[in-house]
């Protein structure tokens, strides 16, 4: 009975051993899999995190199974055998290995604290000349994007150009968050009244998942962002198209422009009113929520939750607090009730806005 | 009976010893540990229950068993119950317990100030768990960062229940931080020097220590939100130039040194049962008494390690880096010292020396994801995921726990005079190891994989769903186990074996009385000439069972219930916005300290 | 009885009573020391509202922090006549330094009043909320103090305070020893080094 006990103690550390070096290996590649993993990264920002991790990995390996093993060994070696007489010798000291298992861990910890110094000071947000800036400004719960640069307004979905320095200047406007690319880098947290730093080159093309990493109220989880990473010229029509302002109302008709005076009617109470929170230049200017001039173009609605489709944002426009729960006077979308004609006619709208 | 109440008895002094009355106004250190515990134990199973909720929501992505606003409270109240109502104050139990006895005295410094804390503990932890009954359970985090909590951005009721609760808790700590540092200092028997104290003891010296210097820091910190919440006053409030991090700096100055307050009396009780068990005395007690001590100093540098995602700056971020680092060597010294223990002794692995292995087994695996996270750059990738809730668990579960249920099991006979059966002893640790490692190692990946913490849902897309499923089987395998040990606690009462006084064969003085210890604990105050005092010849005296000259016990008070009920009125008051109430209270509260100050009580 | 040997015996020889009071003086010192921080941290950062320069009165706020010290020397005279068992000068002594704390928190409270109607209250800045609170809570301490102190003194008119009780009076002397000494450092720090404007 007690040698399956002990068995089983063994047993569950070795489980536990053994569970993470397959891991590990198998886990770095997976991408695909694991849109968020912080084993694959996409930026040089990413690559020196995974490194570092990785250095201090194999060291807490080393040490892990070191220790274990001595402790299994001892509990299984020294066990009270029966037929046993008198007692062990009691041995209350021995100072020099007090001194060699004190300075072998100090020397393990000089091996991570070097690397760890260097790469504080090479990570630490610092702008690289020639960067592409971005303001970054946390809200409950959405993420707005803004490009001094160029003069482009957009949230929740960021475009970056491949293999341009970027800098993040970061801020909230209300409590704080954290801005987490995973795939790109560490993550960062937003603070109202100070401005952050992220400062990184992302080296592949392709789309990148985050999400709002510090604790800022009930839909704290249903605060997404994407990444693109396109090439240059993709990028360069994706900015361009961003500055062309949506087509005034008089130009539109049918659904389209049904959808269009639905977005700009005024309601009862007026908080109800699409155009009092949202910006649709040259048809909208309200500067609580998203900018939604092009909100066509993006692949999701909702802070990064909901697919932007007609089914995404119907469900959506029926009821924002039940996709998204939380109620903040004035700032959170609150359930308008739309008609389904109105409905199908913001979802044209909406989805005509490219 | 040789004992006899000689001297004065106070004004309401209870002739019983039994019946709910005497519990009530008991000033006796063993029944305040037993009050502790049965009340910390149950505030266990309740962030428990709080846990497996949780695990149930995210065992699927999307998951629809509670909605967003609930899972908030959830965690916020798992993380403060856990903390302060359920491992601060089991530790408490056996700091009231077993402390006097360790030290040869008769009871504390200060018995009446004993029972207040207990009493302030029960009234502030359910001050804090009648939020439920509000539905405005805390809802902000266990940490509570500005400015989510200001009034602005959290209107209800919650974040009020949170501070004041938290600030009525703070009083309970530091009287009993006072309280049993005296204790210690200066009611040790003679010949009882500190370097002959048991481990145990000199790690809840070292915890007091800690305890009475960063509560008053937390409670400034909350005392800053009350007012902003209260008062309109300024402190977290960024439009008039207020720096949020000030609130996180002022938490975690406390917050660091409250994960020390959590796992030093552990590895004091882990110091204790391993010799028992090895019959081998502690390997290098100094080096691990002065590991303890530096581990409290070291303590109160590192504290910025809880915030390297906000933008401190490189040098700040390198300090903290080290300090962290450094803090690693004495806590692996223990480590090193207590296999040392093992080694060449004779092991029997009876339940408590199972979960002091376990312990030690676990917290290695802890303390190493703590060593990665000391790394800013690394800790970039980890902290506020599921990293970090792995490395808490390892620590807390696997490490502290642990270390209290080997307390338990060990100490057990001495506290109740029954053994705990020790087939269902090693069901439980079983089972706790089993459920332990497999609902939070998978959360290492979890993390490392993208999925941040406090989220009551996530997407199926993060891949990330079989983990989620295989860590919610563990946590339920985990709170199943604790079904062993209520039942082995009730089964233990009818049938469990009768204990003499030294079942296990320990060296330190709780052993050398009967199971239980008679109300006066020694019948003549011990001579101690060891630090082994019962493996050693002519280590202690003899103790006779029957006392050669009555003592005198204090009898029974109901000053100190009534005081923690003034304070208590006073919450209460505050949480209504009722001044009348917060007068009455402070006035109660002072008419209970004036007649609790001049009541005849002979200690 | 001297005042150093315990009543019952301890280890150190220390009172328990006296030690328990140490340390509770310690966690004090943590929590003036954080309100002190925290005011410190945002001197000067107000973005409205009076800030020290305009409002703080040095002059007035110098006679009561001489009375507060004054009211300590009181304080050491009452340990001094209660321990020789001298009736009078026990009572003498107690009431005036109570007498000069109420003078102290007198003081303070017209300091509050007068600032309040100069607009610095506890919402209206930074300053104003780390002033009131920190100048608040020490006065607070102060009316403990004041309480306790009339307790002696009411005990001291029952006969109840002789000297075999100087270790209380003693005990009361070291609060109020430590309550002058923060408001030694608050003086210093919130009024006389005013770094920024």
């Amino acid at each position: 009975m007690d040698s399956s006990r002990k068995k089983t103690h063994r047993d569950s550390s070795f489980v536990v051993a053994s569970l993470i070096v397959p891991a590990a290996t198998l886990l770095s590649g997976c991408a695909g899999q694991y849109p968020q993993s912080t084993l694959d990264p996409a930026s040089g920002f990413g690559t020196q995190l995974s490194d570092l991790f990785s250095t201090i990995f194999w060291w807490a390996v080393v040490v892990f199974v070191v220790v274990e093993a001595l402790l299994v060994y001892a509990v299984i070696r020294y066990r009270a055998r029966p037929g046993q007489e008198g007692k062990p010798k009691p041995v209350h000291g021995h100072t020099a290995l007090e001194i060699a298992w004190t300075l072998a861990p100090a020397v393990i910890l000089l091996f991570i604290a070097v690397p760890t110094i260097s790469t504080i000071f090479r990570v630490d947000g610092t702008p690289e000349s020639g960067a592409l800036e971005v303001e970054v400004v946390g809200h409950q719960w959405w993420w707005e994007f803004k490009y001094p640069e160029y003069g482009v307004v957009t949230a929740n979905e960021l475009h970056v150009p491949v293999g341009r320095p970027l800098a993040l200047a970061m801020t909230s406007v209300d409590v704080i968050h954290s801005f987490w690319v995973p795939r790109l880098g560490g993550k960062r947290d937003v603070i109202q009244g100070r401005t952050t730093r992220l400062a990184l080159t992302p080296d592949s093309v392709g789309m990148y998942m985050g999400q709002c990493a510090e604790f800022c109220g009930e839909s704290h989880a249903n605060m997404r962002t994407r990444v693109f990473v396109d090439t240059e010229e993709d990028f360069e029509a994706w900015v361009a198209q961003q500055l062309t302002p949506a087509p005034p109302l008089d130009s539109l008709d049918g659904l389209v422009r049904q959808g269009a005076e639905a977005f700009t009617k005024i309601r009862d109470p007026a908080n109800h009113s699409c155009l009092i929170c949202h910006k649709v230049e040259p048809l909208a200017f309200g500067a609580i929520g998203p900018n939604l001039t092009h909100v066509g173009g993006r692949t999701t609605i909702a802070g990064g939750t909901i697919p932007n489709t007609p089914e995404g944002l119907r469900s959506w426009l029926r009821n924002p607090p039940g996709e998204k729960p939380g109620d903040l006077p004035g700032r959170s979308m609150p359930k308008i009730d739309l008609t389904d004609e109105e409905i199908e006619a913001l979802v044209a709208f909406l989805q005509s806005l490219n | 009976m040789a004992t006899s109440a000689a001297g004065h008895e106070p004004a309401v002094a209870s002739a019983k010893r039994s019946g709910v009355w005497s519990w009530i106004t008991t000033t006796d250190h063993k029944r305040i540990g037993i009050l502790y515990g049965v009340t910390a134990f149950t505030f266990f199973l309740m962030g428990g229950v709080e846990a497996l909720i949780i695990r149930a929501q995210l065992a699927r992505p999307n998951g629809t068993l509670v909605d967003a606003e609930t899972y908030n409270q959830l965690f916020t109240m798992h993380g403060t119950t856990m903390v302060f109502l359920a491992i601060m104050p089991l530790s408490a139990a056996f700091f009231n317990y077993m402390i006097p006895l360790q030290i040869g005295a008769r009871d504390v410094a200060f018995p009446r100030l004993n029972a207040f804390s207990y009493w302030v503990f029960l009234f502030g932890g359910l001050f804090l768990s009648a939020s439920f009954l509000f539905g405005a359970a805390p809802n902000g985090g266990w940490f509570g960062y500005a400015n989510l909590t200001s009034k602005a951005y959290s209107p209800g009721l919650n974040i009020d229940f949170w501070v004041l609760g938290l600030q009525v808790l703070g009083i309970a700590s530091i009287a009993a931080g006072i309280n049993f540092i005296v204790t210690i200092v200066n009611l040790r028997a003679p010949g009882m020097t500190l370097m002959r104290m048991p481990v145990f003891t000199w790690m809840s010296l070292v915890t007091q220590f800690i305890v009475v210097t960063a509560f008053p820091v937390i409670t400034v910190a909350l005392i800053f939100l009350l007012f902003d919440r209260f008062f309109g006053t300024n402190f977290y409030n960024v439009a008039a130039g207020g720096d949020l991090l000030l609130w996180q700096h002022l938490f975690w100055l406390f917050g660091h040194p409250e994960v020390y307050i959590l796992i030093l009396p552990t590895m004091g009780i882990v110091s204790e049962v391993l010799p028992t068990f090895s019959r081998k005395p502690l390997f290098g007690y100094a080096v691990v008494v002065y590991s303890g001590v530096l581990i409290g100093v070291m303590g109160w540098g590192v504290w910025s390690h809880h915030m390297f995602a906000t933008g401190l700056g490189p040098v700040a971020d390198s300090v903290f880096s080290a300090t962290t680092m450094l803090i690693a060597i004495p806590t692996g010294v223990k480590i090193f010292n207590w296999i040392a223990t093992m080694w060449g002794g004779r092991i029997e692995l009876k339940t408590p020396m199972l979960f002091a292995i376990g312990f030690i087994a676990m917290f290695i695996l802890g303390g190493l994801s703590g060593v990665m996270h000391s790394s800013p750059p690394s800790d970039l990738q980890q902290t506020d995921t599921y990293f970090v809730v792995a490395h808490i668990h390892y620590v807390l579960v696997g490490g502290a726990i642990m270390g209290i249920l080997s307390g338990i099991y060990y100490w057990w006979p001495k506290m109740f005079g029954k053994v705990l059966h020790e087939g269902m002893g090693k069901a439980h640790w079983l089972f706790m190891v089993v459920g332990i490692n497999l609902s939070f190692f998978p959360m290492h990946l979890i993390g490392l994989l993208g999925m941040p913490r406090r989220i009551y849902t996530y997407d199926t897309q993060l891949g990330l769903d079989t983990m989620n499923l295989v860590s919610t089987v563990g946590a339920f395998i985990l709170g199943g186990s604790f079904l062993i040990f209520l039942y082995n606690v009730w089964w233990t009462r009818k049938n469990g074996l009768r204990a003499g006084n030294d079942p296990w064969g320990g060296a330190t003085l709780e052993w050398a009385v009967s199971s239980p210890p008679p109300e006066y604990n020694f019948s003549v105050i011990p001579q101690v000439n060891s630090r082994l005092p019962l493996w050693t010849a002519n280590g202690l005296n003899e103790i006779p069972e029957v006392p050669p000259e009555p003592i005198h016990v204090p009898g029974g008070t109901y000053w100190p219930i009534l005081t923690a009920a003034g304070i208590l009125a006073l919450a209460v008051g505050a949480i209504m916005h009722s001044l009348w109430i917060v007068l009455g209270g402070v006035g109660f509260t002072v008419f209970s300290i004036y007649r609790w100050a001049f009541e005849p009580f002979e200690v | 009885m001297t005042q150093a040997v315990a009543a019952h015996h301890t280890s150190t020889g220390l009172d328990n009573k006296k030690l328990a009071f140490w340390l509770f003086i310690g966690s004090e010192c943590l929590l003036f020391g954080s309100l002190i921080a925290t005011y410190l941290v945002y001197e000067g950062r107000s973005i409205s509202g009076p800030t020290t320069h305009e409002i703080l009165n040095i002059p007035v706020t110098s006679i009561s922090t001489f009375d507060l010290l004054m009211s300590s020397l009181a304080m050491v005279l009452a340990l001094a006549a209660v321990t020789r068992g001298d009736k009078l000068w026990s009572r003498v002594w107690l009431a005036t330094t109570a007498g000069l704390g109420v003078v102290f928190l007198g003081f303070q409270a017209y300091e509050f009043v007068t600032f309040v109607h100069e607009g610095l209250t506890l919402q209206v800045n930074l300053f104003g909320s780390t002033f009131f609170t920190l100048t608040g809570f020490h006065g607070g301490h102060v009316l403990v103090g004041v309480i306790w102190l009339l307790t002696l003194f009411v005990r001291s008119l029952q006969g109840k305070l002789g000297p075999d009780k100087a270790l209380n009076v003693e005990i009361a002397g070291l609060y109020w020893h430590f309550v002058d000494v923060v408001w030694i450092v608050i003086f210093t720090v919130v009024y006389l080094i005013q770094t920024s404007a």
